[in-house]
């Protein structure tokens, strides 16, 4: 019996060196003067000022969670709809609709971003579809929108089915009871069903918020060059320019931002669910 | 009965436009593999020269030979390790399995490239080439956690005396351990399997910081060759895409075959 208690001790190892330790480099990188030794390190909030400092960067940093917070809430809108109609499809279709969605998130999130680029594109099947009518060319590629577009394909699935999961497990009494006490539909929703599907959006937002602030492919990709967000500027500090400590700032910078995100869907979830609660 | 219908209709249309909206990128790529124009909007005939373009592209070959590579050990070793350290978890006490399970989640819910420059600043101290070795440590890095995430809630259910009763009835630990813990949770292990194998195979973020000297994936050769209109890329996807889908229905198949054979056999 005890004896598998040992089976643990390897990835304790394992863990440390190949986790613990690189997260710890990140923020020793962060804190640190370039160029130390073991033996001589400097402790210095230089990195951190020269990202606050430079205008150039905290537009990076707005535009980056303005996407992000746009692509959270666009997730919620498109999302919810959805989950609420698969919630009312019979059992064996439910499970249907959602393998159909769960699919496309297991093929490789690049090619599919790639794929939109076709679809976008000057001469590609929307402008074509458009020039039939006599419109455009648009310019769609390498634009906030192509980007945000990029965003919501790659991870509206997620929101979806953690809203979906909170639907389904709904005891539909509620609904009954709601009827019976006399609220209309549209009351119903709003006082019955939307807060108890609140834990869903919540978790939602954190799968969605955290992969769109931190993407730097997806900018890349369908926003052309010139779109920067705050994952390209720490792709160019590593593999470009080679400033760790400054890469590692940024990083920590965005992990900051994460968790405040984190933060305040949680506060809300509590806010809302109280009162819910008390009417 | 009106309003019934209308509901009808709407829930119709909003599932036809978010099914259409997830896989048209998907069917795009696929049909446009075929094309025999570089154009991305007119499908002017069917032809195979993307697909001969990429079998002649000695770089695009050497990267879909790493990506099966690296999957494949990958998820070997991490649903092995995983499977070990689960069960080796299950049976720890309360403190260390708290903080194990922290250190567990912090890849799973880091971002990606976060883990990724922590890596990439690890591996470059300890001067370990940047390449095949890195890619592959990554890999079972990001993979375990996953695979005790999958294993874990089997564990949990797991009646503790079937254990003890093995063990009372002479068998070994290690028998106990395989003939009787593995095949109770052996469908957390597949499904762990499963995420650990398109994990790995679809990575790109992590690998594009920690590979070098010419090691790349697929995804890694995507990102690079997108700079300029580029067909091929249509065919890797597709490629992609067929060994994706075909990964996911054999593991959706295979259970199912296998429980058609357990009734018949309990039927018999």
């Amino acid at each position: 019996m005890r004896g598998f208690r040992s089976m643990l001790y390897p990835y304790v190892v394992w863990s440390f060196i190949m986790i613990v330790i690189p997260m710890l480099m990140i923020v020793v990188y962060a804190f640190t003067k370039e160029g130390n030794s073991v033996t001589n390190i400097l402790f210095t909030l230089d990195n951190f000022k020269s990202f606050f400092n430079d205008t150039v960067f905290i537009e990076v940093l707005e535009r980056s969670i303005f996407i992000a917070v746009i692509t959270t809430v666009l997730c919620i809108l498109l999302g919810y709809p959805v989950a609420y109609v698969i919630a009312k499809l019979k059992p064996a279709s439910q499970v249907t609709a959602v393998l159909m969605i769960t699919l496309p998130t297991w093929i490789n999130m690049l090619v599919r971003t790639y794929a939109w680029r076709g679809i976008l594109d000057k001469n590609g099947l929307i402008n074509s579809i458009l020039g039939l009518f006599g419109i455009g060319p648009i310019k769609i590629l390498e634009t906030g929108f192509a980007v945000i577009l990029g965003m919501v394909y790659n991870f509206i699935p997620f929101m979806i089915l953690q809203i979906y999961n909170s639907l389904s497990k709904m005891d539909p009494s509620y609904l009954e009871a709601a009827a019976d006490l006399g609220a209309n539909k549209a009351k119903t929703f709003f006082k019955v069903t939307l807060p108890l599907s609140l834990p869903g959006i919540i978790s939602g937002i954190t799968l969605v918020f955290l992969p769109a602030v931190s993407s730097f492919f997806i900018p890349k990709l369908l926003g052309g060059g010139q779109y920067m967000l705050i994952g390209n500027v720490i792709e160019n500090q590593f593999l470009t320019t080679g400033k760790w400590g400054f890469g590692s700032a940024i990083s920590m910078v965005m992990a900051v931002i994460i968790l405040i995100a984190m933060y305040i869907a949680r506060y809300i979830d509590k806010k809302l669910s109280v009162k819910g609660g008390l009417d | 009965m009106k309003q019934k219908k209308h509901r009808y209709i709407f829930s119709k249309t909003v599932l036809a436009l978010t099914m259409v909206f997830f896989y048209l990128p998907i069917i795009y790529t696929v049909i446009f593999s075929f094309n025999d124009s570089k154009s991305l909007s007119k499908f002017s005939g069917f032809s195979l020269q993307w697909y001969e373009k990429m079998f002649n592209n000695s770089d695009l070959m050497d990267a879909v030979f790493y990506t099966i590579m690296i999957a494949v050990l990958a998820t070997i070793i991490s649903t092995i390790a995983g499977t070990f350290t689960a069960i080796g978890l299950s049976r720890s006490n309360k403190v260390l399995r708290a903080v194990m399970e922290q250190i567990n989640d912090l890849p799973v819910m880091n971002p990606d490239i976060v883990t990724a420059i922590g890596l990439l600043m690890f591996f470059s101290s300890l001067a370990i080439k940047k390449g095949f070795v890195t890619l592959l440590l990554s890999h079972i890095m990001f993979c375990i956690p996953f695979v005790i995430l999958s294993i874990m809630p089997k564990l949990r259910s797991l009646d503790p005396n079937i254990l003890d009763a093995a063990l009372d009835l002479g068998c070994t630990p290690a028998q106990a351990l395989i003939k009787v813990i593995v095949p109770q949770i052996s469908s957390g292990i597949l499904s762990g399997a499963l995420i650990a194998f398109t994990m790995s195979f679809d990575d790109f973020v992590i690998s594009y910081f920690v590979t070098g000297n010419g090691v790349n994936n697929i995804s890694i050769m995507i990102y690079t060759m997108t700079k300029r209109v580029n067909p091929t890329i249509n065919a890797v996807s597709t490629l992609i895409i067929a060994i994706i889908t075909i990964v996911l229905v054999a593991a959706n198949i295979a259970p199912a075959i296998k429980g058609k054979k357990d009734t018949a056999a309990d039927n018999g």
